[in-house]
């Protein structure tokens, strides 16, 4: 085949790609819209109930109000600092307790019944006991952030430090590493993309954990706006916050998945 | 005087149901300059023996000396070169061939540039700040290779380098090694099941037999071999009778295994 040939094929498979990636947003988009069309006219037809599932432009309103007189500005801010607090907490601390683990197998074998039962338990139950502890405050909810994801942040890491290939610590040793090194130079580098991702998943529970905690403290917060809502029967708030938390959530997912692709880039082998 | 000298080692490794032997009484002196093959059938404890050397792994009886000191732990002046390259995949190549330097405490300035030179001198100066993912398996292996000779030990010890390689790369890479380790001077044990490689590169060849691993014969090399690279040792008239007899030794071990 000639060159011109084989160029023409290429630019033929890039379009097609193009296409398709086009083809997906474009699907997206309807489904976005056809979604919130579809709740505005039903709510205002009354096919479902407006005061319980409000509608769009209801929400959209009050959006503005609580924007204009400033009160969720403050609100947004607690949830946000708890939640980013919670998982990078959750996942050092996390991390901290997988080395040392690791360090001594002793205490590994010790620990490990008590991590499994502590992962099994519902952590969020253990929410009236930090809040009478703590108090009824920032620390508390800051608490059962880091709670919900420090075991499976541990046990999850901690598998990863097992599983680095023992020839890597073989390379270190041969050099006289000690311990330490072997763990500065292998295991934590070569477990950075396991952290990355239980990062990931700590963005989740960290939103449960902290929207928990708001429910009980209800001091501040997008969760005690959620419970203030419900309480004065005031869904539209309700649904408001949980359009913020949705968004929210995802940018930070996002935001992690950008630092996961800077930071480990060369970790494939 | 010789450089490493081994005397009766043995090695047993114990489980909660047995007690398995995998060395047995391995005496055995290695002189500075000297190129030895350890040879024998998988599981016939070649890789112990290099991990007892070099420092890795403390012997059940008798001891390890080098230079008449005896070796309790990794040896600065012993290098370790192992079947893949494990490289870390992290670093760039200049960072990987300067790890051994700063675990060892010795990252001067001095001992870096030399490092750099080795990179050259083995044609890879242009990957310096590549990963090891950009590079082929040859490649890396020759950044390995480096790597353990960044930090200027006296003896090598190369535990099947080429065996993850093809079979072409593999050759080539045999007489690179050969002669990289000839010019600098280096004392080597090569631990290897394939026949050919043992004979192209180095001056003795040592057989174990399995079960457990003891020393079953040992081979010189003919001069005629040993002055050439290990690819032209393969095409010499010698090679092949060396081969025959390696080969008919090799049959007796299985067949004392066998009964």
């Amino acid at each position: 085949m000639n060159k011109t040939i084989m160029n023409e094929k290429h630019v033929e498979f890039l379009q097609s790609i193009k296409k398709e990636k086009r083809n997906i947003r474009f699907v997206q988009l309807i489904m976005f819209i056809s979604f919130f069309s579809l709740w505005e006219v039903s709510s205002l037809r009354g096919w479902i109930n407006p005061l319980l599932f409000s509608s769009p432009t209801k929400i959209w309103a009050l959006f503005l109000e609580k924007i204009g007189d400033g009160s969720l500005y403050i609100h947004v801010i607690y949830t946000l600092g708890e939640t980013v607090l919670g998982f990078i907490l959750g996942t050092l601390l996390g991390t901290l307790l997988a080395a040392l683990l690791w360090w001594s197998p002793f205490l590994s074998k010790v620990l490990d019944p008590y991590l499994v039962v502590l992962n099994a338990m519902p952590k969020v139950a253990l929410g009236p006991i930090l809040i009478v502890a703590i108090g009824p405050n920032f620390g508390s909810i800051i608490a059962m952030g880091i709670l919900i994801s420090i075991i499976i942040t541990t046990l999850v890491v901690y598998t990863a430090f097992q599983n680095v290939d023992d020839n890597y610590i073989k390379v270190i040793r041969s050099f006289g590493g000690n311990k330490k090194q072997c763990f500065k130079e292998v295991i934590l580098p070569a477990c950075f993309p396991t952290i990355i991702s239980s990062l990931k998943v700590n963005v989740g529970l960290s939103w449960v954990g902290v929207i928990v905690g708001e429910f009980l403290v209800s001091k501040q917060g997008l969760g005690y706006m959620i419970i203030y809502g419900f309480q004065v029967f005031n869904f539209t708030l309700v649904l408001m916050s949980l359009l913020i938390i949705a968004l929210m959530a995802t940018v930070m997912y996002q935001g992690v998945e950008l630092l996961e692709r800077k930071l480990i880039k060369h970790h494939i082998q | 005087m010789a450089l490493l000298q081994l005397k009766s080692i043995g090695q047993t490794y114990f489980s909660k149901t047995s007690a398995t032997t995998a060395l047995e009484d391995i005496t055995l002196s290695v002189n500075e300059g000297e190129f030895i093959s350890i040879l024998g059938p998988s599981g016939c404890g070649k890789s112990t023996l290099l991990s007892i050397i070099a420092g890795l792994l403390l012997p059940t009886t008798g001891s390890v000396m080098v230079n008449n000191q005896p070796v309790t732990q990794p040896h600065p002046k012993i290098g370790y070169m192992l079947q893949q390259d494990y490289l870390f995949p992290w670093k760039t190549i200049e960072d990987n061939i300067t790890l051994g330097l700063k675990l060892r405490d010795q990252n001067t300035n001095e001992h870096i540039q030399a490092a750099l030179r080795l990179l050259k001198e083995i044609g890879l100066d242009h990957t310096r700040s590549k990963y090891p993912s950009e590079l082929s398996g040859g490649m890396r292996q020759r950044v390995a290779l480096v790597r353990t000779l960044a930090t200027q030990p006296k003896m090598l010890l190369l535990d099947e380098p080429f065996s993850a390689l093809d079979y072409q790369t593999k050759l080539k890479l045999e007489d690179l090694v050969s002669s990289t380790l000839k010019e600098h001077g280096k004392t080597a044990i090569l631990v290897t099941h394939d026949i050919g490689e043992a004979i192209a590169m180095s001056d003795t060849v040592i057989l174990l037999s399995s079960n457990p691993g003891r020393i079953f014969r040992t081979f010189k090399i003919p001069e005629t071999l040993k002055k050439l690279l290990p690819f032209e040792a393969r095409q010499h008239p010698h090679f092949s009778s060396t081969f025959q007899q390696i080969w008919e030794e090799l049959e007796h071990i299985e067949q004392n295994d066998n009964e």
